[in-house]
C-alpha cells in the first residue's frame, strides 16, 4: 500500500485513483499509504464550492479548470454526490461537465459518492485531497451538493469557500439563514442574466452589510452570466478565480491561513480518532450480535441510551480491550 | 463500513446519441443494485473514456453502441486500456448490433458480455457481479 503512495506521488493517475478508491472502501493497510504521503502535504490551495443542486457548480468548476490552466495551474477536482440511502448506489454525474479537459494531463477530475457512513465522507473527501495535493496539484476543489451537516464538515478542509447562488430558486434567503453566510468566503451568483438576478444580488448585499466580519475580509459577491455566452462566461469565471487568488493571497497575508489549517488539522484528529476507536467497537459489537441486544434493550426501555454508553465505554476504553489498534 | 460498492463507467462514443438504453441501465444499476455508476455523456473520444476510467479508478466500462462501429470501437478501446497498464478493467457493451459481431467480440475475449435491446437491469448486475466475482484480483492487487 504504501508503494501506492510512492506511485501517487510520482503522478500516476492508476495508483493515485486506487489509493482514494482504497480510502473510500476502507481497505486495510490504506493508513500506511497515508502515513507515508502526509508529510508532503499542504501545498495545494483546496477551494470548496457549494450549493444547490443544479445551481451550475459542475459547469463552473469546469469553467475554473479553464481559467486556472490558462493561469499554468495544474488542477484536481473532487466531485462529491450523493449516494441513494435507500439502495447504497450512486450516480455520478459532474463528470459529464468536465469532459474538455479529460486528456489534459494537468487536470485529474475524480467522482466521490456520499455514501452516508457517520463521518466517514469527510474522511475519505480529506485523504483524497492528500492524494491530489502529493500528485503536485497546484488547486484541488472540492465539489458538493448543498449545505447539510455533511457539507459543513467537508467544508473544514478549504481553505477558500465559494456558495454558489442562483436566482429563482426561492430559497435565497432562506440559504443565507441556514449557515452559509458564515461559511462563504466568496459568493458567486450563477445564472446572472435571468429574472430576479438583481433582486438576488440586493439581499445577498443586505445580509452582507449585516454580518460581521472580524477577520476583516469581505465575501465580494461576482456574478457570472450564462454558458451560452462563452467569451462572457470565461471573463466572469476570470474575475472569479483572480478573487480566490485574492483571498488566498490575504489569507497567507492576515494569518487565517494558520487558522484555517488549526481548524483542518483539528478535523482530521476527529475523523482518525473516529475511525481507530468508534469504528472498531461498533463493528466488534455489530459481530458479536451485542449491539442488537442493546437496541432491543433501548426499545424496551430497559436501558436508556446513556447507561449503555457508559457501559461501552467501561468494556472498551476502560479495560482497554478494543485499543490495541 | 466494509461497503466496496463496484464502480462502473457508462460511456457513449462518436456521434452516436441514442442514450435512452445507457442512461435506464445507468439508473438501475444505481437504483436495484447499489452501485456507483459514472456516465461519461455522449460524443466522447475513446481517449477521454479511457481517462475517465482510469481517474474513476472504475471495475468495469460498459460502451453503448448503436452507429454500428463495434467491430471497430471495441478493439480499439481495449487497445488503448491496455496501453495505461489497464488490463483488469473489464469492458461490456449494450445496443443494437448483428448476432455475428456479438459473437465475435464475445468469443474473442474483447467483451465480457452484450447487453440488446430487452435486457433486464437485474439481469446485467447479475452478470456484473459475477464478472467481478470471477475476476477476484482484488482492489489491491494492483
Amino acid at each position: 500500500m504504501e508503494e501506492l503512495g510512492k506511485r501517487a506521488m510520482a503522478g500516476d493517475v492508476r495508483a493515485a485513483s486506487r489509493l482514494i478508491r482504497n480510502m473510500e472502501d476502507n481497505m486495510p493497510g490504506t493508513e500506511a499509504a497515508i502515513k507515508h504521503i502526509f508529510p508532503f502535504t499542504g501545498k495545494a490551495h483546496v477551494i470548496g464550492i457549494t450549493g444547490s443542486p443544479g445551481a451550475g457548480k459542475s459547469t463552473l468548476t469546469d469553467e475554473m479548470i479553464a481559467s486556472y490552466r490558462n493561469k499554468d495551474k495544474t488542477v484536481g477536482v473532487m466531485a462529491v454526490d450523493p449516494t441513494s440511502p435507500f439502495t447504497g448506489g450512486a450516480l455520478l454525474g459532474d463528470r459529464i461537465r468536465m469532459q474538455r479537459h479529460a486528456e489534459d494531463t494537468g487536470v485529474f477530475v475524480r467522482s466521490m459518492a456520499t455514501r452516508g457512513a457517520m463521518g466517514g465522507l469527510s474522511k475519505a473527501v480529506g485523504d483524497g485531497i492528500h492524494v491530489l495535493d502529493v500528485m503536485g496539484k497546484d488547486v484541488i476543489i472540492v465539489e458538493t451538493v448543498g449545505v447539510g451537516q455533511q457539507e459543513v464538515e467537508i467544508i473544514n478542509h478549504a481553505h477558500t469557500i465559494i456558495v454558489v447562488l442562483v436566482p429563482g430558486m426561492g430559497d435565497e434567503v432562506q440559504a443565507l439563514k441556514a449557515g452559509l453566510m458564515e461559511i462563504a468566503d466568496i459568493f458567486v451568483i450563477n445564472k446572472a442574466d435571468r429574472e430576479g438576478a438583481a433582486r438576488l444580488h440586493k439581499e445577498t448585499l443586505s445580509m452582507l452589510q449585516m454580518g460581521k466580519f472580524e477577520n476583516g475580509w469581505i465575501p465580494p459577491i461576482v456574478s457570472v452570466e450564462s454558458v451560452s455566452e462563452p467569451i462572457s462566461f470565461a471573463q466572469s469565471v476570470g474575475v472569479l478565480t483572480d478573487k480566490i487568488d485574492e483571498h488566498y493571497q490575504y489569507l497567507i497575508k492576515s494569518n487565517i491561513l494558520a487558522t484555517r489549517s488549526h481548524r483542518k488539522a483539528t478535523a482530521e484528529i476527529y475523523e482518525s480518532l473516529r475511525a481507530a476507536i468508534l469504528a472498531p467497537i461498533l463493528d466488534d459489537l455489530a459481530a458479536n450480535g451485542e449491539l442488537e441486544l442493546m437496541v432491543q434493550k433501548i426499545m424496551k426501555r430497559e436501558l436508556d441510551p446513556y447507561s449503555l454508553a457508559e457501559l461501552v465505554a467501561e468494556k472498551y476504553l476502560i479495560s482497554h480491550d478494543c485499543l490495541k489498534v | 463500513m466494509g461497503n466496496k460498492p463496484m464502480r462502473v463507467l457508462l460511456a457513449k462514443t462518436g456521434l452516436d446519441s441514442h442514450d435512452r438504453g445507457i442512461r435506464l441501465v445507468a439508473r438501475g444499476l444505481r437504483d436495484e443494485c447499489g452501485m456507483e455508476v459514472i456516465f461519461t455523456g455522449l460524443y466522447r473520444s475513446l481517449e477521454e473514456i479511457v481517462e475517465a476510467a482510469l481517474q474513476e479508478d472504475v471495475d468495469i466500462v460498459g460502451l453503448g453502441v448503436h452507429t454500428g462501429r463495434e467491430m471497430e470501437l471495441f478493439p480499439r478501446l481495449r487497445e488503448l486500456l491496455d496501453a495505461r497498464d489497464a488490463q483488469d478493467i473489464i469492458l461490456i457493451g449494450g445496443g443494437v448490433m448483428p448476432q455475428m459481431h456479438r459473437t465475435s467480440l464475445k468469443e474473442s475475449g474483447l467483451v465480457m458480455e452484450i447487453f440488446g435491446p430487452g435486457s433486464s437491469v437485474r439481469t446485467i448486475a447479475e452478470v456484473l457481479r459475477q464478472v467481478i466475482t470471477a475476476k477476484q484480483t482484488g482492489i489491491d492487487a494492483l
